[in-house]
């Protein structure tokens, strides 16, 4: 117990380390799912063909090995993913600017990874509107976009969500390995600090820690239950 | 195709704009491809003999032994992914067996004359329900590689002294049970009602509905599901670096250390890990396609919304 009112503060700058990767990674998973999935349902085939790689590839792939790939292959080929030092975004996540560049690389790394889950959860959801509400949108005469804005889209949104929660989810818990890839202060790496180097009883700090992830994931998957049920009746 | 949904089938102008854009888009993807990734690699040498000697040359000083290392990494991947799925699969079905019959007993009405030990019978069962959900909730929202890493910190800590390797098998079912017995507790619970009433009208206990006639359909409806879970099992055995067991990551970097050489060896590894864990979402496919059009799944057998492991597990297709 005294170890964990005692470091309080430590695993609560933890849980924030954590929760910035999260909120950052997220965005970038969205953006690039979404682009894609855009590809993979686009009528061109060269640019369907790119995304199915990509998705295949990166489904495939251990999260550690793109995570390896990040920390280790990057910097010999010159890369500090100096790209994400965004100018006014890395006043409020300060780590974004700093030379040491760890945290742009776990960002890069989950942004990649989760992107392919993203991906998978868009296109699930456009392929589970019934064929048969499109082609009567054109059959009104809609134009594509019409068709896509007005029919499409509202449909694959509803059935989407939970999918994409889900993928969320488990991106949080992905998140973990950041710190074992030179992130310092995240969550898992407070956890390797407190046991390893301060010898403390490791499970205090097993609870502490697992009481950080358990505040993000739990209520989500619960939220989400919700949704599912709702939508159960819904439909 | 996927863009069933979203097109008419083309006509022969778009055929044409079809196949401009294609070109166009086609051409712009090579070139950024050239772009942003092979010159960015050949600008460093990435390219190089010296780098790609020891993976890919036979008649390279170390090529053998690069690849002896790397079969070793392997073969220790496979034999704790194994023993993982094992152990997870026995606990699982047992955990969604047990959680099954719980809640079933839980839902149970109560009789008119109640008993003192129908009370005691069902507070123990109330308690233990609500321990099972506890421990389930709380091993699927943490992340597996702190399962791992705090089953070798803790454990040894109470004298339980074991290899390596079996901290990380026990690292991995502990989360992997627990989603393998929601995956089939959801399995059985979406049955048709009428296969439950079919069993209790001819006599079968509670406990021998579920062994003999709920628990094999859900694991034939679950099969791909299951599946999917076992290829996250293997990428997670990767996980085993976190407390240096000698798996194929942790051999890639040993390797590393001394040619220094990363892209290319986490290429060739993850190469290694993307044809074995195709091979096994094909098998998955494979399954999915055998059972649909194997036996008529019974009518009301609902069986898209429980695929989505990840809604399970999170991992799912998710964790890693």
């Amino acid at each position: 117990m005294d170890v964990l009112t005692g470091n309080a503060g430590v695993f609560a700058s933890g849980f924030f380390v954590t929760f910035q990767i999260v909120l950052l990674a997220a965005v970038g998973a969205l953006v690039l799912g979404t682009l894609v999935a855009a590809m993979r349902i686009s009528p061109l085939p060269p640019l369907r063909w790119l995304g199915t790689a990509y998705v295949t590839v990166v489904r495939n792939t251990p999260l550690t090995i793109v995570f390896f790939m990040t920390a280790f292959g990057l910097p010999e080929i010159g890369v500090d993913a100096g790209f994400l030092r965004i100018p006014l975004l890395d006043s409020l996540f300060t780590r974004l600017g700093t030379d040491v560049p760890y945290f742009r690389f776990a960002i890069v790394a989950l942004t990649v990874y989760t992107a392919a889950f993203v991906c998978e959860a868009l296109r699930a959801g456009v392929n589970a509107v019934q064929p048969g509400q499109s082609e009567a949108g054109r059959s009104l005469g809609l134009t594509f976009t019409q068709n896509l804005r007005l029919i499409v889209l509202p449909q694959a949104g509803r059935a989407t969500v939970v999918p994409l929660g889900s993928v969320i989810i488990a991106m949080i818990k992905n998140s973990a390995l950041a710190g074992a890839f030179g992130v310092a202060g995240d969550l898992f790496q407070t956890s390797d600090e407190l046991t390893s180097a301060q010898g403390l009883p490791a499970i205090p700090v097993f609870i502490g820690v697992a009481a950080g992830y358990l505040i993000l994931t739990v209520p989500l998957g619960l939220l989400l239950d919700r949704i599912e049920r709702s939508q159960a009746v819904t439909r | 195709m996927s863009s069933q949904v979203l097109y008419d089938s083309p006509g022969p102008r778009t055929r044409r704009y079809t196949l401009i854009g294609s070109l166009v888009f086609g051409a712009l993807a090579l070139a950024g491809l050239y772009a942003f990734v092979y010159r960015p690699l050949a600008a460093n040498n990435q390219f190089s003999a010296d780098l790609w000697g020891p993976l890919a040359d036979p008649s390279n000083e170390n090529f053998p032994l690069v690849w002896d290392r790397i079969r070793t990494g392997f073969a220790n991947t496979l034999a704790a992914a194994t023993l993982a799925i094992a152990a997870s699969l026995i606990v699982g079905t047992a955990l969604g067996v047990l959680r099954f019959r719980l809640a079933a007993v839980v839902a149970a009405p109560r009789p008119r004359t109640a008993s003192a030990r129908w009370w005691a019978v069902r507070t123990a069962v109330w308690v233990l329900n609500v321990v099972t959900r506890v421990f389930v909730e709380f091993f699927r929202g943490l992340p597996v590689v702190l399962t791992i890493f705090f089953t070798a910190r803790i454990l040894p800590e109470y004298g339980v002294d074991l290899p390596t390797r079996y901290f990380l098998v026990i690292g991995l079912a502990l989360y992997n049970s627990v989603i393998i017995g929601e995956i089939l507790r959801s399995g059985m619970a979406n049955l048709p009602r009428g296969q439950r009433e079919a069993a209790e009208a001819i006599g079968l206990s509670g406990t021998q509905t579920v062994l003999s006639i709920l628990l094999p359909q859900a694991f034939r409806i679950m099969l791909p599901a299951l599946i999917s879970q076992v290829v996250v099992v293997l990428k997670d055995t990767s996980l085993g670096f976190i407390i240096s067991y000698e798996e194929a990551l942790q051999v890639a970097s040993q390797i590393i250390q001394v040619l220094h050489n990363p892209i290319q060896v986490y290429a060739v590894i993850a190469a290694i890990y993307i044809a074995l864990n195709y091979a096994l979402s094909r098998l998955a496919t494979y399954a999915q396609r055998r059972i649909a059009r194997g036996r008529k799944s019974p009518p009301g057998a609902v069986v898209p919304d429980v695929l989505v492991p990840s809604r399970l597990g999170g991992a799912g297709e998710g964790p890693l």
